[in-house]
């Protein structure tokens, strides 16, 4: 049998250090290859998609080999509903990307392709893992890709932003290994085995108290700096900003998944005590990056810096429906993950498409673009609409669940959190009147071209699966929802384990 | 009056330091030879002499000898020593071949110096005595004090070469007080009979004080801190191939020295070092770490950097056990490994005025050399720890051991210093990869063996960090026996 996972998730690395032996001159050869490399990924991992069983509990496809007995580390990877999506969200994305930057990168492009690609197998062994050394391996390891895109290809203030990026995100691992660390011996001194494997570790019932907080913590601090959730968020616009497209739509699309990936993967089922306890800090947390967030991005003049803080916000309304510990609370979460990936790559893609033309993303700069470039406004309303939860688009499913997981957990919650979809209505609608409506301001803009082929080869996935998700979500809930109950029915049995 | 007993002469314990040395006095004797011989045929000997010691040394993995009534210990654990050992100094040799001729350095007694020095550091991995211990010692530093000052005509060279030895000679006089004093408490200087002299007499203040003076001494050999300023003058100073040497093979020397003597003499003897140890490694990595930021030599950074390292080393000292202890082992393999192949770098890129060892020498250098770019970020980002290289897995280890014996906060201490650590090393690779180059350009100094030291350092680090298991194994059934 193909252990298709493995096959999806080190494809795009080993083909990544493949390219860097193709002559520096064949540009377009490197193009044409590294895209075909992510869109044979994305292929390949339809399988997984359709071949998952939504019904049962557990892992599936999943592969379990040696690797260092001695250690108790294995090789073990495999995927439930939670990292289906995600795993699905990264290979749809990496193609999208690589194409943003078709004619965008020039310098260096060779090392630019393989280092996404290896990113790409980054970002999907952290999402694959069950192990918890594999999967340190992979969160570390992602770093440095991600580092060098922003860091080589960014812009002016780059160097600055991909070094806060690795800094910040460091020092929240590091802690996360001490408390790895400390689990392991921990287990095994409880029960004699010494194991990093997650399935195994997550029936282990620890005793709440001091020992679990402080594991807890280490592994919510190494997560909520990848979220970011509110105050870790400062590296964010940073990085944001001055990454490159595509690494601004990695980043936005998939990175900052990982941090909320980890919750929902090690921090509930490993340390339910500490989680529950901890939840009301969380959502205040969520709740005041939900509003900082949107009100932040109401007052930039940048619009890659409006939709950077937005993420902020979004990404609080995921860290809230995570912790209500309420099945829509936490499915909703879930779903919004993969819709602020959509969304915001969608948003991140098209202000790059509009830098492209103009060089600059400052809201002045434009006005009354729907006059000239039709198309690339009306896709880009209704990726602004997705963004701010319109009803009949992907943003509403998630929003909606996570605030009526939310309202069983405290009212007034749950309307503080909906005030930030106000905010977002004000801040998106507003960008959007400013740069599309109106009278033609600059006169630079009148010449700009509509959406280029390769542009509507870009937007129309994302816009198609922004309606789909909308229309039919139960083609993805469907997929999670008895894997969140089993996580749920986990967290409470071992939370009262010891009541 | 009894008869003078000759004891038997068992050479075999000492074959790998005996092949190294037979190397040395043939290299010599090759210098005197026809000039016609080519200049080549040094560093090849004393290539083959490494490379003869480390099959020696693999040869004679498991069968432990002991030679001259104890004084010299070949088990296991000095034959893991002896392959760092070996390595280091094979890798050396293959740094200086072409190094040493493009500065105009290139000389018999370079090679025989760096052959006396390997011997020495084998010899102190082996030492069942202190009288060994201190010969070794003798032996591995007085040839690094002169290799330290090869460049003649260089100021910094001269200096370096001053400091260490005025430095080390005071290190070595404390060393030599500490085992006198062991000494006249115990009645002898054999490892064994002071560890048995000992529980018998556990708080003899002679004894106390003598570890004390003894640990001074190999903490200036470690370079831990506060015995720590030599090392960035002779670091920088030093000819880089010698600073590789002195980072690496001398530094897993003298901690196999430490370990010894504290494994075989202290075995639950109070007082209990291990605060004190404690103590050393948080001031260590965190003052080489600190200080390490704000150097703009990249030698001297690595210098302060290899403090820092010496620093994790300690923690698991601290941890102790055959985890705490085997991976400290270890992390001297990939330390080794890594350390050498970043100086290995610097002895490539060459400048106008010498050698590129500022960092603003290499801003630019991934465009005009990605390979050596790449192996000097790849070697960088082991130091950091970023997995899956070598330098991950040792820090794994080290800080695992600390978890494991309860020391957390000193691993969280470790943890964090080592994100401190990223910031330097990172900038360095910001200046290769995201800047453009200054004023003049910094060449790349072709060599054939300097590129099979670094191919084979880098197949190191990556071997250890994907595969670790087997060797930490081995790195934990080599200390094991000294701990019983």
């Amino acid at each position: 049998m193909i252990p298709l996972l493995s096959v999806v998730t080190f494809l795009p690395g080993a083909a990544g250090l493949a390219l860097l032996f193709v002559p520096r001159r064949s540009v377009g050869a490197l193009r044409v290859a590294s895209l075909a490399i992510t869109v044979v990924t994305f292929v390949l991992s339809l399988p997984l998609y359709f071949g998952f069983d939504g019904d049962i509990t557990g892992y599936q496809f999943e592969e379990n080999r040696p690797w260092m007995p001695t250690l108790g580390a294995a090789y073990h990877v495999g995927i439930d509903g939670i990292s289906l999506l995600l795993v699905l969200l990264t290979t749809f994305l990496m193609p999208l990307a690589l194409a943003s930057a078709w004619g965008v990168i020039e310098d260096r492009l060779k090392e630019f392709m393989a280092t996404m690609l290896i990113l790409e197998t980054g970002m999907l062994g952290v999402f694959v893992s069950l192990d918890l050394f594999l999967f340190y391996v992979f969160w570390e390891a992602m770093l440095i890709p991600m580092y060098f895109i922003i860091g080589v290809w960014g812009g002016p203030n780059r160097i600055y932003a991909a070094v806060k990026f690795v800094l910040y995100t460091m020092v929240g691992s590091v802690l996360m290994l001490v408390a790895i660390l400390a689990l392991y011996y921990q287990y095994g001194a409880a029960t004699g085995r010494y194991t990093f494997d997650l399935p195994v570790l997550a029936q282990y019932v620890m005793a709440p108290g001091r020992a679990q907080d402080l594991m807890f913590l280490a592994f919510a601090l190494a997560f909520a700096i990848k979220v970011p959730l509110f105050p870790f968020h400062t590296w964010l616009p940073d990085a944001h900003v001055e990454a490159p497209t595509a690494g601004s739509v990695v980043l936005a699309g998939v990175l900052l998944k990982m941090g909320t990936y980890g919750f929902l993967r090690f921090c509930l089922p490993l340390f339910p005590d500490a989680s529950l306890a901890f939840g009301p800090v969380v959502w205040t947390l969520a709740v005041i990056g939900v509003i900082y967030g949107a009100w932040v991005s109401t007052v930039q003049p940048d619009m890659k810096k409006l939709v950077a803080y937005s993420s902020v916000s979004h990404l609080g309304f995921v860290m809230l429906g995570i912790f209500t510990f309420n099945q829509q609370g936490l499915v909703g979460g879930l779903i919004q993950m993969v819709n602020h990936g959509l969304s915001t790559g969608a948003l991140f893609l098209m202000v790059g498409m509009l830098y492209e033309r103009r060089h600059s993303r400052l809201i002045a700069d434009f006005g009354g673009l729907w006059r000239i470039v039709p198309a690339f406004s009306a896709l880009f309303l209704v990726v602004v609409l997705s963004s701010l939860g319109l009803p009949g688009l992907n943003g509403f499913v998630g929003e909606f669940l996570i605030l009526v997981g939310a309202f069983q957990r405290s009212p007034w919650l749950a309307a503080l959190a909906t005030s930030g979809i106000i905010f977002a209505a004000v801040y998106l609608l507003w960008m959007y009147q400013r740069v599309i409506f109106g009278e033609v301001t600059r006169d630079a803009n009148r010449g700009l071209p509509d959406l280029t082929t390769r542009e509507w080869a870009v937007l129309v996935p994302v816009v198609a699966l922004i309606v789909w998700i909308g229309v039919y979500p139960v083609a993805f809930t469907g997929k999670t929802e008895a894997t969140i109950e089993a996580l749920l029915a986990q967290v409470q049995a071992k939370a009262s384990a010891h009541r | 009056m009894d008869a003078i007993v000759f004891p038997a002469v068992v050479l075999g314990p000492l074959l790998p330091a005996l092949i190294v040395l037979a190397a040395a006095a043939l290299v010599l004797g090759l210098d005197l030879g026809p000039r016609a011989l080519p200049r080549e045929l040094l560093a090849v000997t004393a290539l083959a002499g490494m490379l003869g010691a480390l099959l020696a040394t693999l040869a004679r993995w498991g069968t432990p000898g002991r030679a001259f009534r104890d004084m010299v210990v070949l088990d296991n654990y000095a034959l893991f020593f002896n392959v760092i050992i070996c390595y280091s100094g094979a890798l050396i040799v293959l740094l200086s071949m072409d190094y040493l001729r493009r500065t105009g350095s290139d000389s018999a007694e370079y090679y025989a110096l760096v052959l006396f020095a390997t011997a020495g550091m084998m010899l102190l991995a082996a030492a069942g005595d202190l009288v060994v211990v201190f010969l070794a010692l003798e032996l591995m530093s007085l040839s690094l004090y002169v290799l330290a000052g090869l460049f003649k005509r260089e100021l910094a060279s001269g200096e370096a070469a001053m400091k260490y030895f005025l430095l080390g000679a005071f290190a070595s006089s404390f060393l030599l007080y500490g085992i006198a004093l062991v000494y006249g408490a115990a009645g002898t200087t054999n490892l064994d009979r002071i560890a048995a002299a000992m529980a018998a007499r556990p708080r003899d203040p002679l004894f106390v004080v003598g570890f004390g003076l003894l640990l001074v001494g190999f903490g200036f050999k470690i370079s831990s801190v506060p015995f720590h300023m030599w090392v960035p003058d002779v670091y920088q100073g030093a000819p880089t191939s010698v600073t590789a040497l002195i980072a690496t093979g001398s530094k897993a020397a003298a901690f196999a020295a430490l370990i010894r003597v504290l494994a075989v003499t202290l075995r639950g003897v109070p007082p209990d070092w291990t605060p004190l140890f404690w103590a050393v490694a948080v001031v260590t990595m965190t003052v080489g770490n600190v200080v390490a930021i704000a150097q703009s030599n990249l030698k001297r950074m690595l210098a302060y950097s290899s403090i820092a390292h010496v620093g994790y080393m300690l923690v698991g000292l601290v941890a102790g056990g055959a985890g705490g202890t085997g991976a400290v082992l270890f992390y001297l393999l990939t330390y080794t490994f890594t350390t050498a192949g970043a100086f290995g770098v610097i002895t490539l890129c060459e400048r106008a005025r010498g050698e590129a060892v500022e960092v603003g020498d290499y801003a630019g250098l991934a465009r005009r050399h990605p390979m050596l770019a790449a192996a000097l970020g790849i070697f960088l980002l082991s130091l950091i720890g970023i997995p899956p290289l070598a330098g991950f897995v040792g820090k794994f280890y080290v800080f695992g051991a600390a978890v494991r014996a309860g020391y957390v906060w000193l691993a969280v201490i470790g943890v964090l210093n080592s994100a401190v650590a990223a910031y330097y090393y990172l900038r360095v690779v910001v200046y290769m990869y995201m800047r453009e180059p200054e004023g003049a350009v910094t060449a790349y100094a072709p060599s054939f063996a300097g590129g099979v030291a670094l191919t084979v350092a880098l197949f190191a680090i990556v071997l250890l960090g994907v595969m670790p298991a087997p060797f930490v194994d081995l790195a934990q059934a080599a200390v094991a026996p000294l701990l019983r």
